[in-house]
């Protein structure tokens, strides 16, 4: 039986089956302006994928924001238990997983049969979301997938006072007036985002292992910072950012 | 097994009395709209403030709290309070001061405006901005002030805070007695208080009733039957009204007679309601099979019984409006919860962090910690705002409550 789990974040789109509880394939989209496009396209392209047909598919968990628009799921879910699934699917002894979303970043805290203990999301604010890095990044004209590369050659971190990405992107911007260096200044950003994370770790009273999941878990910098900020191993694996997919694919071999 | 409360027809498990009380609330502002017309003068108070005396003295209350709840509900919030952020007030201040402060300029809001007041009665056992916002009106409207100052109770209701009470309680009625030019009805007050008390103990029984499963009504319901126990305290009004009620409640639950088609979870909620949000939140809920069954918020107006004499009502005005909830230390406001989790058998407890009210959402994450240790329930704190949807974001929202009813479910399993 193979299964399928369809996750809708604000920037990409993520696909994932399995097969007899197995991973079987994922697929990563930009989501564009029409999330439920966004889903009908990577559901089609992981299927091509692998070259199987939708009909065999027996049933679709979709998440993310754009869930609710899936209209050919079977159920939706949000991303905090899709996200806590799909990374005891991965890892069974994971206890702790941090997401960082385009919107959204979470902490979640997971019993030792992977079920959801406690959750804490980031509050009204963007600081410490994907959206923050992504604002700084444009400021700093650099592409956001080398933000992490970047932060890696700081000599310094410049420090970022501001909480509010709008107030932090005029503090950046003034740095960048005051000659700061570039890279100096990304640290300083990738340390400001790891402080509000660690506010969320805190807040579920995080256990090891702590693995970290969304897109931004591949900028290597980032886990850098919240390593030192928690004080705890933390590692990522090479599908964190299909991993919400995943755990939606999990959950709809249990409907 | 089908449950039986699911057949019964949306129409059954609507609450009749909800029509007699539309009623009551357009009889009574009509009352105090055209009091001046009927030479009756008008009071304003805040919503945890003596009534009774003014009840006793003819004189007509009117809250502006309440109208600033019918003010969000009527989702005229928005409009009111950036009116008030134009006139120069901060966004960050309480969002019923900000639309009660602009509606008294522009006479909007779903009523045109409150009646004019001929005094103002203040007490700041529910907040601080009560001060500096009467203060304002004072000066709009040129009426004379009364404040009455009840110190926090963090640990305990000292004897020096009782006689400091005491002392403005007996300067609250020389006050009235000074508006009116009137001397103050002692039997009356008598009268009154007696009906206060047995308003406020119906109110109770009527809250009570929804320990039971399934709950014959929800928070969104008590929400919007509070208005009488705010309004008309101390009036017969008040007391027919909840006597219909609660025997509609019993009814209800000899019957079977749920709020929502099928019960499952039973949650706590903490705070005041996003009074814009109701349907959406109540829907929202009900989807998840979850009902609202109880909230700290309209208990309020019950939580001081245990210091009210019913025969001595006007000497132990100051104590009970002291001890209410939002004026007693954390410590205190957290056992009161636990207490409501064990009585009402709560599977969550939701805790609204609310941009407006200070007294009520700070000290919110100790109370969030020291549920999650003792109850052993999963707790929610949504950011939102009870009148300004500017600081509500429902996509942000809805993911938290759904993610909250997903680990309720999982727990349950």
């Amino acid at each position: 039986m193979i299964y399928a789990g369809i996750d809708i974040g604000s920037n990409t789109a993520k696909a994932a089956l399995i097969k007899n509880n197995k991973l079987f394939g994922t697929h990563v989209i930009s989501t564009g302006y029409n999330p439920l496009k966004a889903g009908i396209k990577v559901f089609k392209e992981v299927l091509e994928k692998i070259d199987i047909l939708k009909r065999n598919v027996t049933a679709i968990v979709s998440t993310g924001y754009g869930r609710a628009t899936v209209d050919f799921a079977d159920k939706t879910m949000t991303e905090i238990i899709c996200h806590g699934t799909g990374a005891h699917f991965m890892n069974s002894k994971v206890r702790g997983v941090i997401d960082i979303g385009g919107q959204d970043s979470k902490a979640i805290l997971l019993d030792k049969n992977g079920n959801i203990e406690n959750f804490a999301m980031n509050d009204k604010c963007a600081a410490g979301t994907g959206r923050f890095l992504e604002v700084m990044a444009h400021a700093l004209e650099v592409n956001l997938d080398q933000l992490g590369d970047f932060a890696n050659k700081a000599d310094s971190p410049s420090k970022i006072s501001s909480i509010c990405t709008v107030f932090a992107e005029s503090e950046v911007i003034s740095m960048i007036a005051a000659q700061h260096k570039r890279e100096n200044i990304i640290a300083g950003i990738h340390e400001s985002a790891a402080a509000r994370i660690a506010i969320l770790a805190a807040k579920v009273k995080i256990k090891e292992p702590v693995i970290m999941t969304g897109g931004v878990a591949k900028n290597k910098a980032m886990i850098a910072a919240l390593k030192k900020r928690l004080g705890c191993e933390i590692t990522a694996g090479k599908l964190s950012q299909e991993n919400g997919a995943i755990g939606a694919a999990v959950l709809a071999s249990r409907l | 097994m089908q449950d039986k409360s699911s057949d019964k027809s949306a129409e059954k498990r609507k609450i009749k009395s909800a029509k007699i009380m539309r009623e009551i609330m357009t009889t009574y502002y009509l009352d105090a709209l055209t009091a001046g017309q009927n030479s009756k003068q008008v009071a304003w108070i805040t919503s945890g403030g003596p009534v009774e005396p003014l009840v006793a003295m003819d004189i007509i209350p009117v809250y502006p709290e309440n109208h600033s709840a019918m003010i969000g509900a009527s989702k005229m919030g928005e409009d009111l309070c950036s009116k008030a952020e134009d006139m120069g007030y901060s966004s960050d201040l309480c969002s019923y001061a900000r639309a009660d402060i602009s509606c008294s300029i522009v006479k909007g809001g779903p009523l045109g405006g409150l009646p004019k007041p001929d005094m103002l009665i203040c007490c700041n056992n529910i907040c601080g901005t009560v001060l500096k916002w009467y203060e304002i009106q004072a000066r709009l409207y040129k009426v004379p002030l009364f404040i009455l100052d009840t110190p926090v109770c963090h640990t305990q209701y000292s004897p020096e805070i009782a006689k400091y009470v005491q002392a403005q309680v007996k300067e609250y009625i020389i006050f009235l007695e000074k508006i009116t030019k009137r001397d103050f009805d002692y039997d009356r007050m008598v009268k009154v208080g007696k009906l206060a008390v047995e308003a406020q103990k119906l109110w109770k029984k009527i809250l009570n009733t929804t320990a039971n499963k399934p709950s014959p009504m929800s928070a969104f319901d008590a929400f919007f039957f509070l208005a009488l126990i705010v309004t008309l305290r101390g009036t017969q009004t008040a007391v027919d009204f909840y006597t219909k009620l609660l025997e509609e409640m019993e009814q209800r639950i000899k019957e079977d007679i749920s709020i929502i088609p099928d019960e499952k979870y039973r949650l706590l909620w903490d705070n005041l309601p996003l009074w814009y949000q109701l349907k959406w939140l109540s829907n929202k809920f009900s989807d998840h099979n979850a009902c609202l069954v109880a909230d700290t918020y309209t208990t309020a107006w019950c939580s001081a019984l245990n210091y009210t004499d019913e025969n001595d009502f006007l000497n132990s005005i100051a104590q009970a409006y002291t001890r209410i909830y939002l004026n007693i230390g954390i410590d205190q406001m957290a056992d009161q919860v636990l207490d409501m989790i064990k009585f009402y058998d709560v599977d969550g407890f939701i805790m609204h962090s609310n941009r407006s009210c200070k007294p009520y959402s700070f000290g919110q994450m100790d109370i969030m910690k020291i549920v999650q240790e003792k109850a052993k329930i999963p707790v929610l704190m949504i950011e939102a705002d009870m009148v300004d949807p500017r600081s509500f974001s429902q996509s942000q929202v809805e993911t938290r409550i759904d993610a909250f009813m997903e680990i309720i479910k999982q727990r349950s399993n």
